[in-house]
């Protein structure tokens, strides 16, 4: 072969720099989810794997379904389903019956992306819309959790799991009372510290117990660390963008910080907030949904800073002690606004002259 | 009423048919979705709105048919509201005298059937038009079509939200019922999910038939 002879490349616009596909960026979610998944069966045993397996076959057959159903090619070899269902498995609490884990998965998939159009067209994150159902439609079951670590979690179910479709959850306080784990209430951290009794209620739970993931609370959502540990491989390898995460903490960690400064004795210290229920979570893998967030560096950032203050908000005033959901829902529904409101400006035109044209 | 000179078309079972199925007020006009969504969190409620609305419909249908050309074109919107309003404040008397339940249970929405716009798309359409009996079949038709699609909706919503159907508990005691369903969103949820499925029909059916047509027009 000859010499090659020195060679200029010429490409137009966009000039990426190496390829990312849809399921390679949703398969790099699903192994940073794994560690998660692992640890929330670890900490409740079969009941937690009982629980992410349903809501996985319910969110990829409903989307098979409705793929069928319009003749289209089926899209669950793009792996969103798939995060779709374990996501909403580890926002539900671990003793959740597992029939209504499938309805969440069947409303989340069918009413929040198949009805917009699939992958890429959804308005909301379609875990979160199932998990809003299922609290709207069975707000006692929703909000009963049982104890982590409990004895014996890997060989029997929790009670609850196994209902039978469309009947009512046996109740699990008996079961747990039965368990005699130390100091157990049927709470978690932020239930403790909403609906406790006495000063400084919310100082309960050691902050070490919620960073590692010690408490009670649903199925994925306890452990502040490893969500940081594998949201930190997804930005190392590029796949999310970290912004939003860093606002959401920010936004919560200043509304709380202001609110603590305010009256340090009836409202809890920042860090609480950042470690308790599912904020970390929310932050690191829901919040950050590629299609239902702004486009826009700025906007990414008022995104996040909404979320983060509004969850503090809901946390602090609203009936309920968790609040993420909700903010995230409504960053999510606020976000094309934001998109619009922050288009940077067209490189080569002046500031001025962009608001005479709009 | 007979009127032998008169150039309108007779009346068909068209002229029924169409308020009910092909024009239903609520799943293909979309309109008088306040009522159907507010009040349809029970089958009886259902009926009742669906009944209080077709009596307004049937009575201010005949009314406005009969002094259509009496009305002055000027002043027709406000005599039809007129119209409408009294056979409203009637049928607010009759429920609120036959049961007091069902009068608690539809609240202000009774009141509100006046500015129901099936009401009054009736009778600027249709019944300012066309003599007696025509408007009367037709109004009975969107009547029915009306009690029909919130007969719909509120079956579902008692069934899933309550484990009922006209009060009669369906599954036993063990049901769990889904709360958010006789919830105001559950009335957004139930719609949309019944319009989803007639779409989805009337589509196939459209495909079906443009593929016989094609089949037939192939070969030649």
């Amino acid at each position: 072969m000859a010499e090659k002879a020195p060679m200029i490349e010429l490409r137009t616009s966009p000039h990426v720099r190496r390829a990312q596909s849809v399921d390679q960026i949703m398969r790099n979610v699903v192994y940073a989810l794994l560690p998660v998944c692992a640890f929330s069966v670890y900490q409740f045993g079969i009941s937690a794997f009982a629980l992410l397996l349903i809501a996985l076959l319910a969110c990829i057959g409903t989307e098979h379904l409705f793929c069928r159903l319009s003749d289209k090619p089926t899209t669950v070899g793009d792996y969103s389903a798939v995060i779709s269902g374990l996501l909403l498995a580890l926002t539900l609490p671990p003793g959740f019956p597992l029939w209504m884990a499938a309805l969440a998965g069947f409303v989340g998939i069918a009413l929040a992306k198949v009805m917009f159009g699939g992958i890429g067209l959804n308005v909301f994150n379609p875990a979160l819309v199932g998990r809003a159902f299922v609290q709207a439609a069975f707000p006692v079951a929703i909000t009963t959790w049982t104890p982590a670590f409990a004895p014996g979690r890997f060989t029997e179910f929790i009670p609850s799991t196994l209902t039978l479709p469309f009947t009512e959850p046996v109740a699990v306080t008996q079961w747990v009372k039965d368990l005699a784990v130390d100091g157990f209430t049927g709470a978690t951290p932020l239930a403790l510290q909403k609906f406790g009794n006495g000063a400084l209620a919310h100082v309960t739970t050691s902050t070490t117990d919620l960073f590692m993931g010690m408490t009670a609370g649903s199925a994925g959502e306890t452990s502040a660390l490893l969500i940081l540990v594998c949201g930190a491989y997804l930005i190392f390898r590029r796949m999310m963008d970290w912004r939003i995460p860093a606002a959401m903490i920010l936004g919560t960690f200043v509304t709380a910080w202001g609110f603590f400064l305010l009256d340090p004795s009836s409202y809890p210290t920042p860090v609480f907030m950042l470690f308790s229920g599912g904020l970390m979570l929310g932050a690191v893998f829901m919040a950050s949904d590629m299609t239902a967030s702004p486009v826009t560096p700025v906007g990414v950032w008022i995104y996040g800073l909404l979320i983060g203050f509004l969850t503090v908000i809901i946390r602090l005033f609203g009936g309920l002690p968790e609040g993420v959901m909700y903010a995230i829902l409504f960053g999510n529904a606020a976000s094309p606004l934001i998109s619009v409101v922050t288009q940077p400006r067209v490189y080569g035109t002046s500031g001025k002259k962009r608001k005479a044209d709009s | 009423m007979a009127n032998p000179a008169s150039k309108q078309k007779p009346i068909t079972a068209d002229t029924f048919l169409r308020g009910l199925w092909e024009e239903n007020p609520v799943f293909v006009m979309l309109l008088g979705l306040c009522p159907a969504l507010a009040v349809t969190n029970s089958a009886i409620n259902a009926i009742g709105m669906g009944g209080a609305t077709t009596f307004v419909l049937l009575g201010s249908s005949a009314l406005v048919s009969l002094l259509r050309k009496l009305i002055p074109k000027q002043v027709r919107i406000a005599s039809y509201i007129v119209i409408i309003a009294t056979f409203v404040t009637i049928v607010d008397y009759a429920i609120h005298a036959l049961s007091l339940e069902l009068y608690n249970a539809l609240g202000a929405f009774i009141q509100l059937i006046v500015v129901n716009c099936v009401i009054l798309g009736r009778a600027e359409s249709f019944a300012s038009k066309h003599r007696l009996t025509k408007s009367l079949v037709n109004a009975l038709g969107v009547g029915v079509g009306f009690t029909f699609a919130l007969l719909c909706l509120g079956s579902v919503r008692e069934i899933l939200g309550s484990g009922t159907l006209f009060g009669f508990p369906l599954f036993g005691d063990s049901y769990q019922p889904w709360v958010v369903m006789i919830l105001p969103p559950g009335g957004f949820f139930v719609t949309g999910a019944w319009l989803l499925l007639f779409a989805w029909l009337k589509e196939r059916k459209q495909r079906k038939v443009t593929q016989e047509k094609e089949t037939v027009h192939a070969p030649g």
